[in-house]
């Protein structure tokens, strides 16, 4: 749920604990990743200069792409680059990422001309040292913000390339340390998952709260394209599916489901188109042939049945002791005792005694539960 | 070249393209072939069309396959004197046939620096017209691996420096791989990484029925579209048939050829 990502993003880290950290991952099944980012960094973007965030900035490290491709996209989107409030920071890590061309202008004698393409551009030519990159981008970003108790956010375009650049563990703790600073509201990154092997993005699913996945409507069985006409339609690279996986702080995990579409304005989400109206849960249950739920009729159907321990089995109405209610048919010696069991008259009888209301038959609940040892 | 037989392919790689004509409309052109059927075609059909499109366009080819001669022998026959654009200084060969990086154990940062340093003041030092109208190529991605003693990470530091180029100076890079080299179970990463760089890639493959007379093999074309790189963009697929004559290539739709 591309909104729901904005929100938390928006909302950024609390006193105390790690930023939020989101991945976006894709494939080249559905290579689609940078376009999600491109939106949640237009949208975050908005809401800082609409001051609706917790971030005051953002200093987005730009690895795979110009400097000048984020500010045409961002003008494109109608956000105001140029604004006099100081609030964007790019980290130039395209043009010379591993300080060729320095050198390169060194052996020739000429003098390094600042190549910025404006005030809110400064170069990085270090990739290889992720020391360095951490110290330039919170220096940035505190700069930005200028107070001490004010954060910004961090966009890395793209981990892929960091990772080819150094090492997994030191991403890691690059990434780790970015979620521990103090002025970090919230970060976020793409990835590519088939350049890596499948621990290093096991291992960044672990440091991120929310992961994103874009992925086709279907997948090719042997993970790579095959080279027939069928796995490639037009279709398959406009449209796929958006699957997010939240982690709470009380640990609980939460999966939410979208589908996306791109065309030429940019891309859109909507919610998966599910037969029944069932939740979006439902999307990930292998299909069947035959039906795991329950429709309406059979709900009510379902309610209306009497469990053969529950009636009297003589005609009589049906009585539920539950224990709560003062009976006025049974006799004084049945309420003394806790069981209330009835004495012994001449036909067996079986007693049920419910023990809540709430209980549905069939029901997994232990009774146990809620029992504090 | 009949104008019909070349707009299959250059209207598939948006040479016709309101933005930028006489160029692809895409910054990176990715090749890819297999042992069945090989995408020098394409790589030959884009050093005449990149040489023709425009009065002052340049091409700087990095050669590791073939030496200068058999280009100049196959593009002589398709309407294109390779020889004569060197000499006018049009067509830039840089023989990469005997180099190779210093086996010393060092990793050959310095050989490809060096070697862009070589493009890049190549591309400085032409005239202000043509610097917008280069296009550089490689022929190919897995021999220069080989004489980078197989160091895949600084092969594409080198193609990332020469797509920064491309923006700098508005010009084409233009590669050319092979899928079916790659060892299976080990992820073929330079491969991988390319096809999230291109712009546009050209898949070069037999037909699914298999080796025939007159249809040597199929094209696919996927091209971003990233005239506007800072907008999202649908992948837009084509798929057609090619036959390669003496003196030129032909290129059809499947099914629209009658023999």
């Amino acid at each position: 749920m591309a909104e729901s990502i904005c929100r938390v993003l928006r909302d950024g880290a609390l006193e105390g604990e790690h930023a939020p950290a989101l991945t976006i991952k894709d494939s080249l099944d559905s290579p689609f990743a940078f376009d999600v980012f491109s939106y949640i960094l237009v949208q975050l973007s908005s809401q800082i200069l609409r001051g609706n965030s917790q971030s005051r900035g953002i200093v987005i490290v730009a690895v795979s792409r110009s400097p000048s491709s984020y500010i045409s996209l961002l003008k494109t989107k109608g956000v105001d680059v140029e604004s006099s409030q100081k609030w964007i920071h790019i980290l130039d890590c395209y043009t010379d990422p591993l300080g060729w061309k320095n050198k390169i202008q060194k052996s020739r004698n000429v003098k390094d001309i600042p190549h910025q393409s404006s005030l809110i551009t400064s170069s990085y030519k270090a990739m290889k040292d992720l020391e360095k990159l951490f110290s330039v981008i919170t220096e940035l970003g505190g700069g930005l913000v200028e107070e001490k108790k004010a954060r910004f956010c961090v966009a890395i375009d793209s981990l892929s390339e960091l990772l080819r650049h150094t090492t997994s563990p030191s991403v890691s703790g690059f990434l780790s340390n970015l979620r521990c600073h103090d002025q970090i509201s919230c970060i976020f990154g793409l990835l590519h998952s088939d350049l890596h092997d499948d621990k290093v993005p096991a291992a960044l699913d672990y440091m991120s709260s929310m992961v994103a996945n874009v992925e086709p409507f279907h997948h090719s069985f042997n993970g790579q394209r095959g080279n027939s006409e069928n796995s490639l339609s037009e279709q398959s690279f406009t449209r796929g599916k958006f699957n997010v996986r939240f982690k709470r702080r009380n640990g609980r995990v939460r999966v939410m489901s979208e589908e996306f579409k791109v065309d030429p304005e940019g891309i859109s989400f909507t919610s998966v188109s599910s037969v029944d109206g069932a939740s979006s849960v439902s999307g990930l249950l292998p299909k069947l042939q035959f039906n795991l739920q329950l429709s309406e009729k059979e709900r009510t159907d379902r309610a209306k049945v009497v469990l053969p321990f529950e009636h009297q089995g003589n005609g009589r109405p049906i009585q539920i002791y539950d224990g709560r209610r003062s009976l006025e048919d049974y006799n004084a010696e049945a309420k003394q005792t806790s069981g209330g069991k009835k004495g012994g008259s001449g036909t067996g009888e079986i007693i049920y005694y419910r023990d809540s209301d709430d209980e549905m038959p069939d029901s997994d609940e232990d009774p146990d539960d809620d029992l504090d040892i | 070249m009949e104008p019909q037989a070349s707009n299959l392919l250059d209207e598939a790689l948006g040479f016709h393209g309101h933005a930028n004509p006489g160029r692809p409309g895409g910054r990176f052109v990715l090749i890819e072939d297999c042992l069945d059927t090989s995408g020098a075609v394409v790589l030959h059909h884009l050093i005449k069309r990149s040489l023709v499109s425009h009065p002052y366009s340049v091409v700087i080819f990095l050669a590791f396959n073939h030496p200068f001669a058999h280009y100049d022998r196959i593009l002589r026959k398709l309407g294109c004197n390779l020889a004569a654009q060197r000499d006018n200084s049009r067509f830039f060969f840089i023989d990469m046939l005997m180099c190779q990086c210093p086996d010393d154990g060092k990793i050959p940062q310095f050989w490809l620096t060096g070697l862009f340093e070589k493009i890049e003041g190549l591309i400085s030092s032409l005239h202000p017209d043509s610097k917008n109208f280069v296009t550089i190529m490689i022929d190919d991605v897995s021999l220069f691996e080989v004489a980078a003693n197989g160091s895949s990470n600084d092969v594409l530091d080198f193609m990332h420096y020469c797509l920064t180029l491309t923006s700098e100076f508005d010009s084409t890079f233009v590669a050319l791989d092979h899928k079916d080299i790659y060892l299976d179970g080990e992820k073929p990463i330079l491969i991988l990484e390319m096809e999230y760089l291109a712009d546009i890639l050209i898949k070069v493959e037999p037909l699914a029925t298999g080796l025939a007379k007159d249809v040597h093999g199929q094209l696919t074309v996927m091209n971003k579209e990233t005239q506007n790189p800072q907008i999202s963009s649908p992948i837009k697929i084509r798929n057609f048939h090619f036959r390669i004559k003496e003196n030129s290539i032909e290129y059809f739709y499947p099914g629209t050829k009658a023999w």
